[in-house]
């Protein structure tokens, strides 16, 4: 018995190093959660950043040096998560890492790039990754509350001062609706119905018709993604409600228009990022370019739409391509410093300023009030 | 009155996609004693072949039939290469033979098909139809009826025929089953692909109201499994009554209670019945197993 | 050679298995793994006293190793208690819970059983994503620091924080495999394993079942409770997967995977279901395909588990 297990562990043990093989210059590392029930974020970001990979080699690299990428998936645990981000410091010796699709998986990466000193881009929304800022930490995505309060802008606008909301209790959902009902009263809107549904759920009438039969809601806001916001547009329909419907990022897509269908989707508001529209942007648009550089590369490679999430990782890789480039070297401290520094730097999801307060550095403007009109999205004004 | 019939006309729709997961769990149950979780993997089929194959140009109805005999298909190989080996296992083996099968075929779908979600047109249109002041989904009437009419012909196949009777009889003695000439293994066949079958039937006519993707199932699965316990499993008319009591028991608690806790209330009322009625609903002490 | 008994033998492989261990690490991230197995051999231990030894059914643990790690993590920050002693309030409150709640549910069988304990920790899941005021909901809460690490320091013990970890988890285990092995031998673990056999005949020689089966639930739900504050404390941050389904299955496959009946076997199980997802990093595509077909290719073939299956082979051998 004892020789049994004294033979298997080593042997175990070999075949786990067997998958790092180094070689490159600059050893990139990403755990993302391309399946399980963050696979929504995970895929096109694990996707993204393989073709961006071999996009930059196929260039000659970054100042002369290849890239390899060592790609985990964390299934959107944050236990594996916390695994892999070990694994790909201590093991793979990689120089800077990318990942963290969930705010559950990024909080664990973080704790332990931290501890490494190993930069770390997030492609989570949260905003307690870069607040209070962490030295070593950094994130792509606009925060939530930026969704909310952009949303919110919107409704000011229209006279719009008593809402409903109808959440997901996923990870998404629940921090976006927090954040939303943080934020409401410095738009001076009033939340006077707060319901919620599980991403699983197959039919959400019973909270919209409670919604309906709040007194005063003048719009609905659904913050969620997945099924849950398709079900909820058809819902909303169904039951003939005729208050504007306001969604969140989280499903800005074209494959959202598709599931809740285009009639029930008409007059659909929410906030977006350029790359949804690129089409419609201006010619002198600074994001143009990138933006329809990205999509047309994806959705050539992949034969899929790009979704908002894989850009994320598109700018997170292109922050620490351009951060290799101006460092000059490939050491964590000065990849660190660089990206501190990043200023100007146009994404698909805006332009990126970084500063030793802001390790995000995204703005409002970031965000595009989109609407469908005629079973496609639009810009609003 | 009409904001507690949208809330009835909800439960019904929901309560029916969980009663025929649940149906397709009685049926494996009686002939095996087998509760198989990968059944709600059978739902996903259904709808995610049914989409693939509607979207290479079959026409739905073809799309439809393709996907159940299939996944049918699927059932009777799950049988032959996973159940019956493992014939006699305790139960906790089972369940993780059946819960492995529906990680395997999770696994399987992502590779086979895709990761998005889908979605095929409503069978007769998306025009809701108004009920007083409450509006229903035509295609909720779909899976209602899909429901009644899978328990009305399960309860005419369990009773009078003598096919359904060779089922009951296998699952109650399978040696005595065999010794008065039943052919036990063409039960389990005929079991597992009329399971699967019904499994991925539910998922044909969930798919426009639920939407499908390929990590749907085990949703599905819990709430059937939790459907068919509170009825009492292996009894037909326990899984329709179950799965239907969750579905209102959810849509009534969104409505008037809590949407966030109406999960909560669902299984606090299953371990409450089991509290005081072991075997659920309709389970007859007799037909406990040990 | 002298015949060692089971418990010590068995003790004596799980100790040298966790110090020659680290001869073998090429770096710092092998501890972590390690550290890992031991937290879900914990976990796995547990399940072993109820369901290896008194044949009861539970799809529902995870729901205590969830109210483990929450108890690190809001303990010291609402009560000001130091994080070891959250620890040991988890426990308390794991305890009484499954005091509570396997009253009721332990007089019921088979998958009535599994659906009760199903349901109980969908309820604790339910209350962990839900409650987001207090536990910061699906994305999770930061858990303080355990400090023993800080405090070996003081003492001139500097180790790195896989290390610590690695051992501390290790000594745990020990500790668990010792109480449950020791608890086997003794008079409850044979009427355990006599419930096991036949709970009507355990009956009629007069063993109290329903007080014994209460009390295999209790134990084996402190065990999960203690995993989950280990992983809290380790990870630092913890979120409801943690008291997920998902959680649940995989504690009670590691368990008959490696062979119920035996600690060692069930640990053994817990050792390769934590390596196999990062063995299998290079098709991680396939990781599920991969997981499904081994839980029930074991499950079909290696009935009785890895362990007892693997030591018949050997002992057929020697004859």
């Amino acid at each position: 018995m004892k020789k049994t297990l004294a033979t298997t562990v080593p042997a175990a043990l070999i075949a786990l190093g067997l998958a790092s093989v180094a070689s490159a210059e600059i050893k990139i590392g990403a755990s993302v959660s391309a399946t399980g029930p963050a696979a929504f974020l995970g895929d096109p970001e694990a996707k993204t950043l393989e073709m961006l990979v071999e996009e930059i080699n196929a260039k000659g690299g970054i100042n002369g040096e290849k890239i390899e990428l060592v790609l985990y998936d964390d299934g959107g645990d944050p236990n594996k998560a916390r695994t892999f981000a070990t694994r790909l410091i201590e093991n793979d010796e990689v120089q800077a890492i990318i990942g963290g699709s969930t705010t559950g998986t990024s909080m664990s990466i973080l704790s332990v790039a931290e501890d490494a000193e190993i930069p770390f881009i997030s492609l989570a929304g949260a905003i307690d990754i870069v607040q209070p800022v962490k030295p070593y930490t950094f994130k792509t995505p606009h925060t939530d509350r930026m969704a909310c309060q952009k949303i919110f802008e919107d409704m000011q606008k229209r006279g719009i001062e008593t809402i409903g909301m109808i959440s997901g209790t996923d990870g998404f959902g629940a921090s976006m609706q927090a954040q939303c009902k943080d934020v409401a009263g410095e738009y001076g809107i009033k939340i006077a119905a707060d319901e919620t549904y599980d991403p699983k759920d197959a039919d959400m009438t019973a909270q919209l018709t409670k919604i309906r039969n709040t007194e005063g809601v003048q719009a609905v806001l659904n913050p969620g993604f997945g099924q849950g916001p398709a079900i909820v547009t058809r819902n909303y329909r169904q039951l003939g409600i005729e208050l504007p419907l306001y969604q969140s990022h989280g499903v800005a897509s074209d494959g959202f228009i598709e599931l809740a269908g285009k009639d029930a989707v008409e007059g659909v508001r929410l906030p977006g990022t350029a790359l949804l529209v690129a089409d419609l942007l201006a010619e002198d648009d600074p994001q143009k370019p990138v933006v329809m550089a990205y999509k047309t590369a994806y959705e050539e490679r992949h034969n899929e739409p790009v979704s908002t999430f894989g850009g994320y990782a598109h700018d997170g890789f292109a922050l620490l391509v351009d951060a290799l480039t101006r460092a000059g070297s490939a050491e964590p401290e000065a990849i660190r410093d660089a990206l501190e520094a990043t200023s100007a730097l146009v994404g698909t999801t805006g332009v990126y300023t970084m500063s030793a307060e802001d390790h995000l550095g995204l703005d409002l403007s970031a965000f595009r009030m989109l609407e469908v009109k005629g079973g496609t999205w639009s810009l609003v004004e | 009155m009409s904001e507690l019939l949208q809330f009835l006309f909800s439960g019904l729709t929901v309560g029916a996609v969980y009663a025929l997961v649940a149906l397709g769990f009685t049926i494996i149950y009686n002939a095996s004693d087998v509760v198989n979780f990968a059944q709600g993997e059978f739902v996903m089929l259904g709808g995610m072949i049914t989409w693939f194959a509607y979207q290479a140009g079959l026409p739905l109805p073809l799309a439809a039939l393709v996907a159940i005999l299939a996944t049918a298909a699927l059932g009777v190989t799950l049988n032959k290469l996973a159940i019956e080996p493992a014939r006699g296992a305790p139960v906790v083996s089972l369940i993780i033979i059946t819960i492995g099968a529906s990680v395997f075929i999770q696994g399987a779908a992502q590779q086979v098909f895709d990761k998005q979600i889908h979605s095929f047109p409503a069978f007769s249109g998306d025009t809701p139809l108004r009920v007083l002041e409450a509006t229903i989904q035509p295609q909720s009437l779909w899976v209602i009826g899909g429901a009644l009419v899978v328990f009305v012909g399960l309860w005419l196949f369990f009773t009078r025929t003598l096919i359904g009777r060779a089922v009951l009889a296998t699952s109650n003695n399978r040696l005595a089953a065999q010794l008065v000439g039943i052919n036990t293994n063409f039960v389990m066949t005929l079991s597992f692909a009329l399971s699967a079958g019904i499994g991925a039937l539910a998922g044909v006519l969930a798919t426009p109201i639920t939407l499908t993707a390929y990590n749907v199932g085990i949703g599905f699965a819990l709430k059937g499994f939790a459907g068919a316990m509170l009825g009492g499993m292996g009894n037909p008319k326990g899984a329709l009554v179950g799965g239907f009591l969750i579905g209102l028991i959810e849509a009534l608690t969104a409505g008037y209670l809590s949407s966030t806790y109406k999960e909560a209330v669902a299984f606090v009322v299953i371990l409450l019945v089991l509290f005081f009625m072991p075997q659920g609903l309709f389970g007859s002490k007799s037909t406990e197993r040990v | 050679m002298p015949r060692l008994s089971a418990k010590s033998a068995t003790l004596l492989v799980l100790a040298a298995l966790v110090v020659v261990s680290p001869l073998f690490f090429p770096s710092g991230y092998y501890y972590r793994v390690g550290a890992l197995i031991f937290v879900n051999g914990l976990a796995v231990t547990g399940i072993v006293i109820l369901t290896g030894y008194a044949g009861q059914i539970s799809l529902g643990h995870a729901g205590f190793a969830g109210i483990g790690g929450y108890a690190c993590a809001l303990a010291p920050v609402h009560l000001g208690l130091p994080p070891a002693l959250a620890a040991v309030l988890g426990v308390l409150i794991s305890g009484a819970l499954a005091y509570l709640v396997g009253r009721p549910i332990l007089r019921l069988k088979g998958y009535y059983l599994a659906v009760a304990t199903l349901g109980f920790g969908i309820l604790v899941s339910m209350v962990l994503n839900n409650e987001r005021q207090l536990t910061g909901g699906p994305d999770g809460i930061i858990v303080p620091d355990l400090g023993l690490r800080g405090l070996l320091k003081d003492w001139g013990l500097n180790i790195s924080n896989g290390e610590f970890w690695y051992f501390f988890c290790g000594i745990a285990l020990l500790i668990g495999a010792w109480i449950a092995l020791n608890l086997r031998q003794s008079p409850t673990g044979r009427a355990l394993r006599a419930l096991h056999g036949s709970e009507i005949a355990a009956q009629t020689v007069g063993i109290d079942v329903a007080r014994l089966k209460l009390q295999a639930f209790v134990i084996s739900a402190v065990y999960a409770s203690v995993a989950g504050s280990l992983l809290a404390l380790q990870n630092k941050f913890i979120t409801p997967d943690v008291a997920g389904f998902m959680h649940s299955i995989e504690m009670v496959t590691m368990a008959v995977l490696g062979g119920a009946g035996s600690v060692l076997g069930a640990i053994l199980g817990a050792g390769v279901l934590t390596l196999l997802p990062q063995v299998l990093t290079v098709f991680a595509e396939f990781e599920q395909l991969v997981l499904g077909l081994v839980m029930m290719l074991m499950m079909i073939f290696l009935r009785e588990g890895l362990l007892p299956s693997l030591l018949r082979k050997l002992r057929g051998r020697d004859e």
